[in-house]
């Protein structure tokens, strides 16, 4: 080693007594094998016949792989009498995914960026009210916005769902830009001004290009938090636009007869893919993203 | 002059900007907290109406059975679930932290749950846990012929299910919070209590695990927000059974808006969920606040 490698990680001196040592691996081996093992059965249920499935195991491996229940779940697995597969509900949650990321993202930028640089009167009033908001249950809220919403004709619709998202997103993505704003250093804002450049000229040629890591930060945050959404797709969005995990637990739990466990779970892997994507695809940037949007208040 | 005018139209470009957040928290969150908690003093069924009935929902609410066993189930939900993934979080956090190999590999085993939703936890544990095909019978597989793990479907022990699940899909959020905390922690203080022939355990115990005060409340924060909102996991996992034996408020709430056509009792139930957020969540923002501001006296 060199000597100028003198970075000490935090947390104590290694404890070199190999028993010790021993019986940290195995916590962490026992851990890692209940934290993998739902997922396990999950895949391996998926390619397994119904046969083998009664016959044997749930940790087994699938002692012949067929790809029928994935094929089946995707293109005709039924909810109710509609036998379209969950491709029905994983189109309908893209629909919904785009627009409502972007839009809620969108606003909420823009209102973190006027309550964090812009001494507007009643700021820290405004961004209290959205801190408390984020912990109070949707069922406190659901009633009346549905009643709103059907006099405004957007009940039940793609729009609806749309500015639902932004509602219920709103505080922690204000939250998240707000804060990021407000760390940027302050004399970038003030020559930005004493140039002369407006409200908006600012925001879109200065904050908005800085703030390139938030906005990711804040598409993984609705990317995962919208694609797994149930109960405000299930009373907005529409039997038309009813999302993929509306769509799964109605293919599962309102089955008639004997169930196929398989087509179950093919279709929950389905439904899991994106946010695994999401998760495995941005790696530490998923954790940067709880711990942002973890410190509210 | 120009500056002048200029300032004051970014001034107004500013509320401008802050329109849609206004419009959003005056109607649909002010306005319709406010519609919700009156709404619980009226006899409203299946439409709203104005027939003010001062506390009567309250009293038939607390007279009604389910109402009471949901609040019983969430409060056995809520208490091992948040001391469940607290413990196991801390423990995979203190793990992780000595200095093991694979660390990045073990971080994302123990998060990705996390990343999942609660009707695709539901449905991976119901699966695991079906007594005729699950874990039940892959024991009895192994000759414990009589190994009985079937409390998914026993009213008196399905409540454990959903903590199962929730603890699974929850403690590495914990874990990554903890280690954060872990992380921040002054290497000065390692130093000092080896120096003082402290053993490792003995300064978690006494030193380490009390500096990590903010790191709990916000963790704890988190995951009483997920307990009150408790909904698509009971959905997906049970649907409230068998019986009664897993219903939670939020559902209860739910099937009485819009199956059973009692906005009052509804309404009454969901004001009382608003009282328990705003008295669970002050005292912790309040223990997070004192936490911080001790952090940076220090």
């Amino acid at each position: 080693m060199s000597a100028g490698n003198t970075a000490i990680p935090a947390g104590p001196r290694p404890d070199r007594t190999s028993a010790a040592r021993w019986g940290l691996y195995a916590f962490l081996a026992i851990s890692a094998l209940f934290f993998l093992t739902p997922l396990y059965v999950m895949i391996v249920t998926s390619l397994k016949s119904m046969d083998e499935i009664r016959a044997g195991y749930i940790l087994q491996f699938p002692a012949e792989f067929t790809v029928a229940a994935w094929t089946k779940a995707w293109n005709s697995a039924c909810t109710g009498l509609n036998c379209n597969g969950i491709k029905v509900g994983f189109f309908n949650s893209v629909r919904i995914l785009v627009p409502s990321v972007i839009v809620s993202i969108a606003v909420g930028s823009l209102t973190g960026y006027a309550l964090s640089l812009w001494r507007v009167r009643g700021a820290d009033v405004i961004f209290g009210a959205l801190m408390v908001v984020a912990f109070i249950p949707y069922q406190v809220f659901i009633y009346p916005l549905v009643r709103i919403f059907s006099m405004a004709g957007i009940n039940q619709t793609l729009f609806g769902i749309v500015v639902i998202h932004t509602i219920f997103g709103l505080p922690t993505m204000t939250l998240l830009f707000r804060n990021y704003f407000a760390s940027l250093p302050p004399d970038l804002f003030k020559a930005a001004r004493v140039d002369g450049a407006g409200f908006f000229q600012i925001f879109w040629s200065i904050m908005l290009p800085m703030a390139v890591p938030m906005i990711v930060v804040a598409m993984i945050l609705q990317v995962t938090g919208i694609w797994n959404d149930f109960i405000l797709g299930l009373v907005f969005a529409g039997r038309e636009n009813l999302p993929m995990t509306v769509q799964l637990n109605n293919i599962v739990n309102s089955t008639q007869g004997e169930r196929a466990y398989n087509v179950d779970m093919a279709a929950t892997m389905l439904t899991a893919l994106v946010p695994l994507a999401v998760y495995f695809g941005s790696g530490r940037w998923f954790v940067r993203g709880i711990a942002a949007g973890a410190v509210k208040g | 002059m120009f500056a002048r005018f200029g300032r004051f139209r970014s001034r107004t470009a500013a509320w401008v900007a802050l329109l849609p957040a206004l419009a959003i928290i005056l109607v649909a969150h002010a306005g319709s907290t406010g519609w919700t908690i009156w709404m619980s003093f009226t006899s409203s069924r299946m439409l709203p109406n104005s027939n003010f009935v001062g506390l009567r929902q309250y009293v038939t609410l607390f007279n009604n059975d389910r109402w009471l066993v949901s609040i019983h189930n969430l409060a056995i939900f809520g208490t091992l679930m948040v001391v469940g993934a607290l413990a196991v979080g801390l423990l995979l956090a203190i793990a992780i932290d000595q200095r093991v190999r694979a660390e990045n590999v073990l971080r994302s085993v123990f998060l990705y749950p996390f990343s999942m939703s609660f009707v695709v936890t539901g449905l991976a544990w119901q699966w695991m846990l079906n007594p005729t095909h699950g874990i039940q019978k892959l024991v009895r597989g192994w000759g414990f012929a009589d190994f009985q793990f079937d409390w998914i479907v026993r009213q008196d022990t399905v409540i454990f299910t959903l903590v199962i699940a929730g603890v699974w899909h929850a403690a590495g959020l914990v874990m990554a919070i903890m280690l954060a905390g872990l992380r921040g922690i002054d290497d000065e203080i390692w130093k000092a209590a080896r120096v003082d022939g402290i053993p490792t355990w003995r300064t978690y115990a006494s030193i380490v695990i009390p500096m990590l005060g903010a790191s709990f409340a916000t963790a704890g924060i988190l995951l009483s927000a997920s307990v009150v909102r408790l909904y698509d996991l009971a959905v997906a996992m049970t649907n409230g059974g068998p019986g009664l034996a897993s219903e939670v408020p939020a559902k209860f709430v739910m099937d009485h808006l819009f199956e059973r056509g009692n906005l009052g009792l509804a309404t009454a139930a969901a004001t009382s969920m608003l009282i328990t957020v705003v008295s669970i969540a002050a005292p912790l923002f309040y223990a997070r606040a004192r936490a911080r501001a001790q952090e940076t006296r220090r």
